[in-house]
């Protein structure tokens, strides 16, 4: 199949879905370019996770359809979605916590082949988080919170994603270690690797995004590059609270 | 016999009994640590492995009260018996998940479960039509090898138990440890969401699961005929009983747990049995896991609330 270098690489389209009765995902759109960081908004159970496991095959549309690369996807097992390419980041971590940090990045490499490949990926993983090396042979569940987050980034990298969804990935770590998380996904972005980034901390997420949605209810009120929200007065006044915005600005 | 010879005899008595529970009782935790299911079909996977074994014996010419094999012959009948008995129990576990099992999957609350028991009684009444309630005389393909250890003898069967069940013990914790499904079990019992994200296919796991512990129960049910030279319908439930308290007592969801559990579980009935009475076997095993379960509720090697979101 020709791979299409155009078009988007992530596109939701009209994507309706529902738990039982409750409509949580309503018409929404969303279009995530080839290389872009794109963030997404939202108070409480407004439909982030629900966009997160859409994506990742743990929830299925009730309408509408999800392409990733040209291709519908909507039907497909996670394990085939994690084939072509989309690696979660997951809310909380969710390490392995029994296994060891090692074995843990050789689950996120599960779709993957043994052999050179691999050694280069942990490689690559390594040399982003020197951390995660001193750490290899340890319990994942006895990290700190921010030395989990770092292994289940690298996880991630293993499965040699082009696409990368991360939920949360600032919730319960320090100021510090939010810091260095933002930058390293900063600099995977610049490696080549695209992002969709859930996260309630806008002002932080705003300052790394190329764009941003913002849902509201399970509808997408607002769209526009990183830039032009965070001079929306409406984001301004919900989302970035003077006290979180940084002395500078 | 002095005291010391016949505890020595009632701990080689135990530890055999306890490497079949042992056994049995890993397919009770493999199961349970990846779908939080307790597996009542698996005692009578562990009473039809018997049977298999029965008939795989006689089908290789070995028949009851024939002389004993030697040699190569020996090992041949031995391995062949017991590689057809585990693949045919392995399979039968694989079956019950596809027709039973799967399609309850996702639906909450004891339905698996009560699923399960119904299961068991099936297996057992084929067994019954099919072969009758009177007990089986086993063949005895084992030469009346006996090593005297003081007072205490060591025969042939109890080093074959535990020499198997030292190897198939082996096999699974290096398989669960080391190799790539194995490592994919331990991530779908730890975190089932997370692992399906990496790209495991649980089905796969959960199938690989109910193989792998059945192929060990079937094992287990073929030792205990070449153990007691006996078999009979109705050895699943104690057995499957008593190695389910194993299990729960070494940690359910546990893989060393259940073969700690086995053992102790092995050592008591035996030593139980000749301070108390034969009778009062079960009354001992069972208190003993409600003293456990009473001071230390996950287990003896089980943790408490799993690490799951």
């Amino acid at each position: 199949m020709p791979r299409e270098d155009q078009g988007p690489l992530l596109e939701f389209k009209a994507v309706n879905t529902y738990y039982g009765d409750l409509h949580v995902l309503k018409d929404v759109n969303y279009t995530i370019g080839r290389g872009e960081i794109v963030s997404l908004l939202g108070g409480n159970a407004c439909g982030k996770s629900t966009t997160m496991k859409t994506i990742m095959g743990v929830v299925r549309p009730t309408r509408g359809s999800v392409t990733f690369d040209g291709q519908p996807i909507e039907k497909l097992a996670t394990s085939e979605r994690v084939k072509r390419g989309i690696a979660p980041v997951l809310e909380a971590r969710r390490l392995f916590p029994r296994m060891t940090v090692y074995e843990n990045l050789e689950m996120g490499a599960y779709t993957q082949k043994r052999g050179a490949q691999f050694d280069e990926d942990l490689e690559r993983v390594y040399s982003l988080f020197p951390r995660v090396k001193e750490r290899r042979n340890q319990v994942s569940g006895t990290l700190s919170g921010g030395e989990q987050q770092m292994v289940a980034i690298g996880r991630a990298l293993m499965a040699r994603p082009r696409l990368i969804c991360m939920d949360e990935p600032s919730m319960g770590l320090s100021p510090l270690y939010v810091e260095q998380v933002f930058d390293i996904i900063q600099e995977i972005n610049r490696q080549g690797t695209t992002i969709f980034m859930v996260e309630q901390n806008a002002a932080m997420a705003l300052s790394i995004a190329h764009r941003a949605y913002v849902l509201q209810t399970g509808k997408v009120v607002l769209s526009g590059t990183a830039a032009e929200l965070r001079e929306n007065p409406a984001i301004k006044e919900a989302y970035l609270g003077e006290l979180q915005v940084p002395a500078a600005a | 016999m002095t005291a010391v010879d016949v505890y020595l005899q009632q701990a080689i008595n135990g530890v055999s009994l306890g490497a079949m529970y042992a056994l049995l009782a890993l397919g009770f935790t493999l199961v349970y640590g990846i779908l939080e299911l307790i597996n009542f079909a698996h005692f009578n996977v562990f009473m039809v492995g018997s049977f298999v074994g029965l008939g795989m014996l006689e089908l290789l010419g070995v028949m009851p009260n024939d002389p004993a094999l030697t040699g190569l012959t020996l090992v041949g009948v031995l391995l062949l018996t017991f590689a057809v008995t585990m693949v045919f129990s392995g399979a039968l576990g694989v079956l019950i998940e596809r027709v039973a099992l799967r399609p309850l999957r996702n639906i909450r609350g004891p339905a698996s479960m009560i699923t399960t028991i119904g299961v068991s009684y099936v297996l057992f009444n084929i067994v019954l039509l099919g072969f009758g309630a009177d007990a089986k005389n086993f063949p005895s393909p084992l030469p009346q090898v006996q090593f005297a250890i003081g007072g205490a003898v060591l025969r042939l069967r109890e080093i074959l138990i535990w020499v198997i069940s030292i190897g198939l013990m082996g096999g699974l914790t290096y398989f669960v440890q080391f190799t790539k499904m194995g490592k994919a079990m331990r991530a779908t019992a730890q975190d089932p969401d997370a692992a399906r994200m990496m790209g495991v296919e649980v089905d796969r796991v959960i199938i690989t699961a109910f193989f792998l512990g059945s192929a060990l129960a079937g094992a287990g049910g073929l030792m205990f005929g070449l153990y007691y030279n006996i078999t009979s319908y109705v050895i699943g439930f104690q057995a499957g009983l008593r190695a389910f308290t194993a299990a729960v007592l070494g940690g359910i969801g546990n893989v060393p747990g259940a073969m700690l559990g086995g053992i102790i579980i092995g050592l008591v009935e035996a030593f139980g049995s000749y301070w108390i009475s034969a009778a009062w076997a079960d009354v001992i095993i069972f208190s003993i896991l409600v003293l456990v379960l009473v001071f230390k509720p996950a287990g003896l090697l089980g943790r408490i609330a799993p690490n799951k979101s």
